[in-house]
């Protein structure tokens, strides 16, 4: 009969086993009752940790930085910035919910925003004063054109089979270079004065930009319909397994198509509030848009390969990445730093997910 | 005996080069547990599949209570009440029970909401819990993702799913593969039950006493043909062994 010595890692396990088995206990108990049932299923979620996580954030930086970060104008200024963002990473959550992903958001963005500039900016300088009829064709213009795009990448990736990383990639450098060839490589200025004026805009006191307030709607409508109705469960179900919602009699090529079309859409939408808070097409700031709206929507709990994705999650995962650059701006590091911060909370989001996905194989 | 429920005749299939189907028939008759059997690459899987709509036969006939059917998708196999069970289990692992019962055949809320699209989600779960009551299934906790389920549970669902659904025939493809004794006894009672439903029930499985066990009929593939049918009161494991080797061919025996 051999023993087998306990490894020194395996007695160390141990050790915490005895030592932390009361608060498990209690902790067990607790799960049991109702209140508790609840706080366990919340934090079965990614999301909750990352709201802890932003909360912390917030907390700390307010810590370091007493007075000068959470005040009434860095939370508004924050806001503000991220909202554009926020529309698009909408979007993205869909397609990675369905285990795709949208790479052209960003340069469908731009493409939508020049087009849209160039229809209201027909009348070249006069055009400051034109009205809301003209204002109305721009929106759809920029609607239309984002729709466009993304029916093509929903087409390539659901009929033509190619993944959608490529398809995506295509589309991404083909909406940048018709945006460049469009405007030559200029900006548009002289919009209609009334968008500058709508996205500088502020409601309930004066307090909440009115592109927030744009923002929130739009992010509260995506979690209806991603939670509540059947789009957002076909959407779900497809991410989770493509071959069993095939066999479940659901469309799955024209729901895809859908899905990408919204982030299309979206995106347009987006171009619209872009235009609105600038008064200009910004040609230059978009080279990063797909980058972080995928970044937030990872953070915010939504596997990559599909099937699990809340709204929820994905409107954190756009406040963590600005919650840094602002505390770092403010406590005077260089703004850089966000993004080492913001790359090392990617990889840990994913790994998370990986280590849930492993755990409930192994039953 | 009786006139066929589901009939297949002549079924031609091949992928490429390789011949899965030449000019394989089969039958199952109403209320009753048919099981297919045969070697491994003998077709009984493609027959499934092409009965079940996913893949489509080259040539032969299919018939359903007499008229002949074409099985263009698995949503007409649906609509025609025949529902599969795959081996691979086609669920979807992040979404519940009761989703997955559901799923292409949602409830929709009442009145506008529902045409706006919106699930009526109680419903869904109250109809789910009978569902899985009927067939025995006990899920602790309902709104659990199918994922965190154990095998034997993963499987009932699955079973649960086709079943609540099939008004004419079951397929189920090795159906135990994966199960434990008594997650194994547990889907063979609900194959019964199904039967006890008036629905006919197919069953593949590698299994022989397991065969002979549950099922009233046995049918035998070899190398894409039908070679032999047996009642199953009274046929013997070596007898269902020859036919699957090739000892015998007795198409029609018994």
């Amino acid at each position: 009969m051999t023993t087998v010595q306990p490894t020194r890692a395996q007695s160390i396990r141990r050790a915490i086993g005895t030592r932390l088995s009361p608060v498990a206990a209690r902790w067990n108990s607790f799960a049991k009752t109702r209140a508790g049932a609840i706080v366990v299923r919340m934090f079965s979620t990614n999301a909750a940790w990352i709201l802890l996580l932003l909360a912390v954030l917030m907390l700390l930086f307010n810590y370091l930085a007493p007075g000068k970060f959470l005040t009434e104008f860095n939370v508004r200024t924050m806001a503000a910035n991220v909202s554009v963002l926020l529309v698009i990473a909408v979007g993205e959550t869909f397609v990675m919910a369905t285990g795709g992903i949208d790479l052209s958001v960003g340069y469908v963005l731009l493409f939508s925003g020049v087009t849209s500039a160039q229809v209201m900016n027909w009348g070249g300088r006069d055009s400051t004063n034109y009205g809301w009829d003209i204002v109305l064709l721009g929106f759809v213009v920029a609607l239309g054109s984002g729709f466009a795009w993304g029916v093509l990448n929903g087409v390539i990736v659901a009929k033509a089979k190619v993944p959608a990383l490529i398809a995506t990639l295509g589309t991404l450098g083909m909406s940048w270079g018709l945006a460049e060839i469009l405007s030559n490589g200029q900006d548009l200025r002289y919009l209609p004065s009334i968008i500058g004026d709508m996205g500088a805009s502020r409601l309930f006191f004066d307090k909440i930009p009115f592109v927030v307030i744009v923002a929130a709607i739009v992010a509260v409508f995506g979690s209806v319909i991603l939670s509540l109705t059947r789009f957002g469960r076909y959407t779900l179900a497809i991410g989770s397994n493509q071959e069993a919602a095939r066999r479940a009699g659901i469309n799955v090529d024209r729901h895809l198509i859908k899905v990408y079309a919204m982030s299309g859409t979206l995106a347009g939408f987006a171009a619209f509030m872009n235009l609105a808070i600038f008064t200009t097409t910004t040609i230059s700031g978009h080279a990063n848009d797909n980058l972080q709206a995928i970044a937030a929507v990872v953070i915010g709990g939504t596997s990559l390969v599909g099937g699990v994705a809340t709204i929820a999650g994905t409107t954190i995962g756009i406040c963590i990445p600005m919650v840094l650059f602002s505390g770092f701006t403010i406590l005077g590091f260089q703004s850089f730093w966000r993004d080492v911060a913001v790359g090392a909370v990617l990889i840990l989001a994913v790994y998370t997910d990986q280590l849930r996905r492993r755990r409930r194989e192994r039953r | 005996m009786p006139e066929p429920l589901l009939q297949a005749r002549g079924i031609v299939k091949n992928y490429g080069h390789v011949e899965a189907l030449r000019g394989c028939d089969f039958d199952v008759y109403p209320n009753e547990i048919v099981a297919l059997i045969g070697d491994n690459g003998a077709g009984k899987s493609t027959l499934i599949k092409i009965l079940a709509g996913s893949e489509q036969a080259d040539e032969g006939a299919v018939f359903l209570e007499g008229r002949q059917i074409h099985v263009g998708s698995p949503f007409e196999a649906m609509r025609l009440g025949i529902e599969t069970v795959y081996q691979d289990l086609a669920l979807a692992p992040d979404l519940d029970g009761s989703a997955n019962l559901y799923l292409g055949r949602e409830i929709m809320l009442p009145g506008l909401l529902g045409k706006l699209g919106f699930l009526d989600n109680k419903a869904m779960r109250s109809g789910a819990r009978k569902a899985f009551g009927e067939l025995g299934v006990d899920l602790k906790n309902a709104q659990s993702a199918v994922a965190n389920l154990s095998g034997g549970q993963r499987q009932s669902v699955a079973v649960a799913r086709s079943v609540a659904w099939a008004s004419k025939v079951v397929f189920l493809d090795e159906p135990t593969a994966a199960l434990g004794v008594i997650q194994t006894a547990r889907v063979l009672e609900t194959v019964k039950r199904i039967r006890d439903r008036g629905v006919a029930a197919v069953l593949i499985s590698h299994n022989m006493r397991q065969v002979l066990e549950i099922a009233d009929r046995i049918e035998v593939l070899r190398l894409g043909r039908r070679v032999a049918r047996f009642t199953a009161k009274g046929a013997t494991i070596e007898q269902l062994v020859l036919a699957m080797t090739g000892g015998i061919a007795e198409e029609g025996a018994a």
